[in-house]
């Protein structure tokens, strides 16, 4: 079964460069303007974009992404919206990789099996449930691969060099890698350790590895470039979107940017 | 054989039938695994377990007292009943039973600090407690509204040295104060230990603090085998995460001639939307790590809770109650933020016992619960706090 996010990572690695992934919380500041940008993205570079559907309790996020999921579902955003988005993102011929983002409880109380299938028809390529360790619910991992729906696991620093291994074989796509201990959010500074932990959990895996959590600017995005396949931004993106008030040319600013660092043709790590 | 079943719950991945397991962010699960290890081992070392009884018996003041509560019974004219005095428990309720057991398990497992969440303050107080006994650093996330409400215990806290960080997220009480916790606890993984007050939470932790809390039934069933020669016929305690009624229940989950009655906030009413009786109008769903029965909206997205008591204004509830729930062996029912009222008056009134709202919500029900028994019944009412806290939500509420 053709997936677009297998696809792109294909191609990436032919052309030896870097992948970059951009989160957007869907409805934050609103429903039309998660779709400008989705647009805008593609055509700045971005390889795919991660779609958070907005929860209530929302733990693995710190106050950036707790603030655009809260206004977001002040303003309504309901889990159908993320499959019209979807639809309105192919219908309008854009072909980037979509993945959906969110918390364990929505999909299951709309029912895994249902949920699986109608987020890939609705033109959604992958998944990442930040509370839904592939320890759990072995089922729903079933669904999705049945509809030909990729389930990406999270590595986090704590994570043993054995289960590592582990969720490497549940993943599908690619590993995210978390690189700090704590929750989402821009950071200044990084842990020193990333390179280290990756070097000893990359023996195990084959799979192309993103590192998310905290990369906020463009030298950073780079530099953790070296140790992985690319970077995911999300935290530093909403904070942007927060500043500019409506105005969206700043925000595509700051991720042209970054995909131009991240690019940047380097003495390469193979991806 | 289903009864025995019911006690090794629960099974190695930490489900209690379909409920329970771990639900949580990647970071937390070296974590948990960590402590599951530990805990199992403590749980089987004698040492531990004396040191445990003794913090219990000399420092918490255990074994609490059974009463037999005579002028209740009179009022009534039913079967007697009497009242489990955890409100006698040092710092006020059975909360200081969870905490001196995970406390001691921190400081075994090297951590320095501990976070906890509280309600209504009582685990909050509990858990400052405890970290001045084991010399823990202590930080404790309490939701803005119940800051507001629960003056006293805030103070309380202050004074035995721990931080309370006020949480302005969501519904700003005891959910949010949870999220906040294992936030804290996802940053500071390695140093803290986070130090959760009820039966809920990604397994181990509705297994080890039904564990500790089951002191609570484990006294009450030796009192009546050895003073009355039999057990009761009822027991009945509040619901809200459920600790109370777990560790008061646990013990007597196979004596099946003990009919178990637990009690949720049904607020103002269950039809008016503003209540917190997960088991009686929830629906399975996922929050803070576990399965279980959850108050949510048609899109998944969790509700809000209401009760007068902080305690139990939670929009979950433990997994193993949700479990016995559905296996029938525990009846879930509810009392309204009035029956409360009506409870806390007419304990105080009769026995001269001032019980926390929470207790409160069981002293409520008695009134439905009693006429159906008869005079030479017995029927144990699970007094899990005292209501100091609460005098001045009552003073607003009744006059």
């Amino acid at each position: 079964m053709k997936n677009r996010l297998l696809t792109s990572i294909r191609k990436a690695q032919h052309k030896e460069s870097k992948l970059f992934c951009a989160y957007l919380t869907l409805g934050y500041p609103n429903m039309d303007t998660t779709q400008r940008l989705i647009h805008a993205f593609q055509a700045e570079g971005v390889d795919m974009i991660e779609l958070g559907f907005p929860f209530s309790d929302p733990l693995a996020d710190g106050p950036t992404i707790q603030h655009a999921s809260e206004l977001a579902l002040k303003r309504g955003v309901r889990l159908k919206d993320a499959f019209s988005m979807a639809r309105r993102i192919r219908q309008a011929g854009n072909e980037i990789p979509l993945i959906f983002f969110g918390y364990f409880n929505p999909i299951f109380h709309y029912g895994c099996r249902r949920f699986a299938q109608e987020a890939k028809r609705a033109g959604f390529d992958a998944l990442i449930v930040p509370d839904l360790p592939p320890d759990s619910e072995r089922t729903f991992r079933k669904d999705c691969r049945h509809v030909g729906l990729l389930q990406i696991f999270l590595i986090a620093p704590t994570t043993s060099n054995k289960r590592a291994g582990m969720i490497a074989n549940a993943s599908s796509g690619f590993i995210y890698y978390v690189s700090v201990r704590g929750v989402t959010g821009v950071r200044h500074s990084l842990p020193r350790d990333i390179g280290r932990h990756l070097r000893e959990i990359k023996k195990r895996i084959r799979q192309p590895i993103l590192i998310g959590f905290g990369v906020s600017t463009p030298e950073q995005a780079k530099a953790l470039s070296r140790f992985s396949s690319g970077v995911i931004v999300g935290s530093a993106l909403i904070d942007q979107i927060r500043l500019s008030h409506g105005k969206i040319s700043r925000v595509i600013g700051l991720v042209r940017r970054m995909v131009r660092a991240l690019k940047k043709k380097n003495p390469p790590y193979p991806c | 054989m289903k009864s025995l079943k019911i006690q090794s719950l629960p099974d190695k991945s930490g489900y209690f039938g379909i409920f329970g397991g771990r639900y949580v962010p990647e970071t937390l699960m070296k974590a948990l695994e960590d402590l599951t290890r530990a805990y199992y081992a403590f749980k089987r070392d004698k040492q531990f377990q004396g040191e445990l009884n003794d913090y219990l018996e000399s420092y918490a003041g255990r074994p609490t007292p059974v009463y037999e509560a005579k002028n209740l019974t009179a009022h009534f004219g039913k079967a007697a009943v009497y009242l489990k005095r955890e409100d006698l428990c040092h710092t006020g309720a059975h909360k200081i039973n969870n905490t001196l057991g995970q406390g001691l398990l921190a400081k075994r497992l090297g951590k320095k600090r501990i976070v906890a969440e509280t309600g209504a303050g009582q685990h909050g107080v509990a858990a400052a407690t405890a970290a001045c006994v084991f010399g823990l650093e202590c930080v404790v996330y309490m939701g803005d509204l119940d800051i507001r409400r629960q003056a006293l215990n805030v103070y309380k806290m202050k004074l035995l040295g721990a931080e309370v960080r006020p949480v302005h997220s969501g519904s700003k009480t005891l959910k949010d104060a949870t999220n906040e916790a294992i936030r804290d606890w996802v940053s500071n993984v390695e140093t803290t230990h986070y130090l959760l007050g009820s039966v809920v939470g990604p397994h181990p932790y509705p297994e080890m603090v039904r564990d500790f809390q089951s002191v609570i039934g484990k006294e009450t069933r030796r009192f009546f085998l050895m003073h009355k020669t039999r057990l009761p016929d009822y027991l009945i305690a509040c619901v809200g995460g459920g600790s109370n009624a777990m560790g008061f229940f646990y013990p007597f989950l196979r004596d099946r001639d003990v009919r178990l009655y637990g009690i949720e906030a049904a607020g103002r009413g269950l039809g008016s939307g503003l209540h917190a009786a997960s088991l009686t109008c929830g629906t399975h769903g996922v929050l803070h790590g576990m399965k279980s029965y959850l108050l949510q909206d048609g899109d998944g997205q969790v509700r809000l809770a209401h009760s007068i008591s902080a305690g139990l204004d939670y929009p979950s509830v433990g997994p193993e109650h949700a479990y016995l729930k559905e296996s029938g062996r525990v009846k879930y029912k509810t009392a309204t933020d009035r029956e409360a009222l009506e409870g806390f008056q007419l304990l105080t009134r009769h026995e001269g016992i001032m019980p926390a709202l929470e207790p409160a919500h069981a002293i409520g029900y008695l009134k439905h619960l009693l006429p159906r028994t008869k005079r030479d019944e017995i029927c144990v009412v699970c007094l899990s706090g005292r209501g100091d806290k609460d005098i001045d939500t009552v003073k607003r509420t009744i006059s």
